[in-house]
């Protein structure tokens, strides 16, 4: 996959915009529905002015229901759609969990393979502006436990320009999560929305030394990290893992492999993580190569608290990624 | 040759074949209820094991006001609509053995039956967990102006579920052409409509949701064919959502692990002699559109035919374990 040619500043947030402009431009089937994704413009504002573009018909507005809503995806997409489903928040999800683990995650194996369920639910997640406990989860362990769903983590512009078009590509349920936190930052996204058809794991940054693999939010925090590191002669290799489920094996054991260490990094909490999950992997893989343990660097096992002091705490920030990816290299 | 049967003042247009084809599926239904029931016994079905046995007019009658062009969506008590339906007999026997020649490869089981080609989607084993999905493919069929209509049967147990009342807002709200078919047999498993709802003519809670509705006496073959026709003809030319309530009783337990502690066997024979296939076959009788000698063959070609179905399962064949992940996902992208 080349890197694209030609890339424009934008925000996340309009880079998921154009995204979902694109995609309902793409295909009739296409439709996006969620709390106040029409009218009041989207909860984040990332679908602003599609109702006045598309209508009534294919931004549609939904009471809050998310079990039903997200029902009624799953079963516009059995019957020839190809729904976008908006929960607001991960925060609200549970309430549609039923949905997506009985009927989504299940449908094409329980009927041998006979339906097939293209919905595409994206939901905006983190922690990060000060909501608290019931407001700032990371849950994308939690979905990427289930065997039959897609769970994708946009953690750079790119993929936030260019995610959802692929994800629409799926015959199966894609779950996407988005990262509140970003949605106001800049960065390059590339004006060519036809180069990512596939979705692996991707080398964010390629180091010798030590791969630090994350997603979603860790990934520009890992880049930041990156650089600083680089500053003091430490090459550290940065992984976005993109996909949660499944996993992109290849990619995380050919980096270690390469570099000898790894340190994992993720926003939500340490037990049974996604990091937990790569972390066994690299044992089961390739253990052999490793010169020094696998660490992980995740959220504290704490509902996440208002003050924005103990907010911060409870996640990974730039500067412990250094100092532990310091550790592991010079062995401190 | 064109009869009208009329009771209690009801008027449905029924022909001797139509009756002589109504009375065959109620009474194949039962047969082949009785049958797993004591193929579960002989450890032949395994897993849980929901039987239709008392309930047979409600899945013929409403699925005799429908097209085959429909989406069908059913619960796990589902044998019934899914003979109906037209599938094979056998191909649902072996599902029901976890064969793969049943027709979802025996991974689903007695819960899970689907067919695609014949828009039987499920065999939903979550209490009201479809009927959004139904909303969902009705909402479907309206966005690509297909001219068919969604039928979604749920017990009254599913109606205290959040999902019922999120789905009959969203149906509403969105105006999509669906029939809602609450099988009301009493009994969510082991507790009485009364431990569970508050209104328990639950016909009436259509109104909070501006959605017309009716019930209907589901042990009556002919009333049924009426109040879904009735309802049908509405849906189609509203393109509205209808709520039609059969009241009906299961004759046999919730399910094989039942002890029936929760009703007096009493109860159960009352309801037992309103029994809808004596009292359809006695009205066919009375209206000489069939004779003793043709039950009786009709009875004999049931046997056969089932013992076929038995046959085919039987001779079915175990998945290979290789092929275990198969159907989680598709050949895809990601």
């Amino acid at each position: 996959m080349s890197a694209p040619s030609v890339s424009i500043k934008l925000s996340y947030r309009e880079a998921l915009k154009q995204s979902l402009r694109d995609a309902l431009k793409n295909d009739d089937r296409v439709f996006l529905m969620g709390e106040d994704v029409g009218r009041y413009g989207g909860a984040f504002a990332v679908s602003k002015g599609l109702l006045q573009e598309f209508g009534a018909d294919r931004i549609m507005d939904v009471p809050l229901s998310e079990s039903g809503f997200v029902g009624a995806g799953i079963g516009a997409a059995l019957n020839g759609m190809r729904p976008i489903v908006e929960i607001m928040t991960v925060n609200f999800s549970l309430l549609a969990f039923d949905q997506i683990a009985n009927n989504a995650a299940t449908l094409l194996h329980m009927s041998g393979g006979q339906l097939n369920v293209p919905v595409v639910i994206r939901m905006s997640c983190g922690i990060g502006r000060q909501l608290a406990a019931q407001h700032s989860h990371s849950w994308e362990p939690l979905f990427a436990h289930i065997p039959g769903l897609k769970v994708l983590s946009i953690g750079t512009h790119e993929d936030a320009r260019l995610m959802l078009l692929t994800a629409l590509k799926e015959p199966d349920p894609v779950i996407i999560f988005e990262y509140t936190a970003m949605l106001n930052l800049e960065g390059e996204v590339p004006t060519d929305t036809i180069s990512v058809d596939s979705i692996y794991a991707k080398v964010r940054r390629t180091g010798k030394d030590i791969s630090i693999i994350t997603y979603g939010a860790g990934v520009y925090k890992s880049l930041a990290a990156a650089a600083e590191l680089a500053q003091i002669g430490v090459e550290a290799e940065v992984i976005d893992l993109r996909v949660l489920r499944p996993l992109d094996e290849k990619t995380i054991v050919a980096s270690v492999t390469k570099t000898h260490r790894a340190l994992l990094v993720e926003d939500a909490c340490q037990s049974i993580s996604v990091s937990s999950e790569v972390s066994a992997r690299i044992m089961e893989k390739c253990f052999y190569e490793l010169d020094a343990p696998v660490l992980r660097l995740c959220g504290v096992e704490v509902p996440i608290p208002y003050p924005k002091h103990l907010e911060d705490a409870c996640i990974p920030q730039k500067e412990q990624i250094v100092t532990v990816a310091k550790k592991i290299v010079c062995h401190d | 040759m064109n009869t009208k049967i009329t009771i209690e003042n009801k008027t449905s247009p029924v022909d001797q074949e139509t009756a002589k084809k109504l009375l065959y599926q109620m009474m194949f239904i039962r047969r082949f209820e009785e049958k797993s029931a004591e193929l579960y016994t002989k450890e032949k079905i395994r897993g849980f094991l929901h039987l239709y046995v008392g309930e047979e007019a409600v899945a013929v009658g409403i699925m005799h006001a429908l097209n085959p062009g429909d989406n069908l969506l059913c619960t796990y008590r589902e044998h019934g609509q899914a003979l109906v339906r037209g599938l094979d007999p056998g191909v649902i026997m072996a599902e029901m053995y976890g064969k793969q020649e049943g027709c979802c490869k025996g991974r689903g089981g007695s819960m899970h039956l689907f067919d695609v080609s014949r828009k039987f989607f499920g065999g939903n084993a979550i209490v009201a967990g479809h009927l959004p999905m139904a909303v969902g493919m009705a909402l479907a069929d309206k966005k690509m102006k297909n001219n068919q209509i969604t039928c979604c049967f749920f017990g009254e147990g599913a109606v205290a579920e959040g999902e019922f009342h999120e789905a009959f807002n969203l149906a509403s709200l969105w105006q999509v052409p669906i029939l809602f078919v609450c099988e009301n047999n009493l009994y969510a498993m082991g507790t009485a409509i009364r431990y569970s709802h508050a209104q328990t003519n639950l016909e009436l809670k259509a109104a909070g949701y501006n959605i017309s509705a009716g019930s209907v006496d589901g042990m009556d073959l002919l009333a049924v064919i009426q109040a879904s026709q009735h309802a049908v003809e509405i849906i189609q030319q509203t393109g509205k959502p209808y709520f039609l309530v059969c009241n009906t009783y299961r004759f046999r337990a919730h399910s094989m692990f039942d002890a029936e502690l929760y009703r007096e066997k009493q109860e159960v024979e009352v309801w037992k002699k309103r029994d809808p296939i004596p009292a359809f076959s006695k009205l066919l009788l009375e209206h000489q559109l069939v004779t003793e000698q043709a039950i009786k063959e009709l009875e004999k070609k049931i046997d056969m035919e089932i013992q076929q179905a038995v046959d085919f399962a039987e001779a079915g064949t175990w998945e290979p374990i290789d092929q275990l992940t198969n159907f989680v996902y598709s050949n895809s992208i990601i």
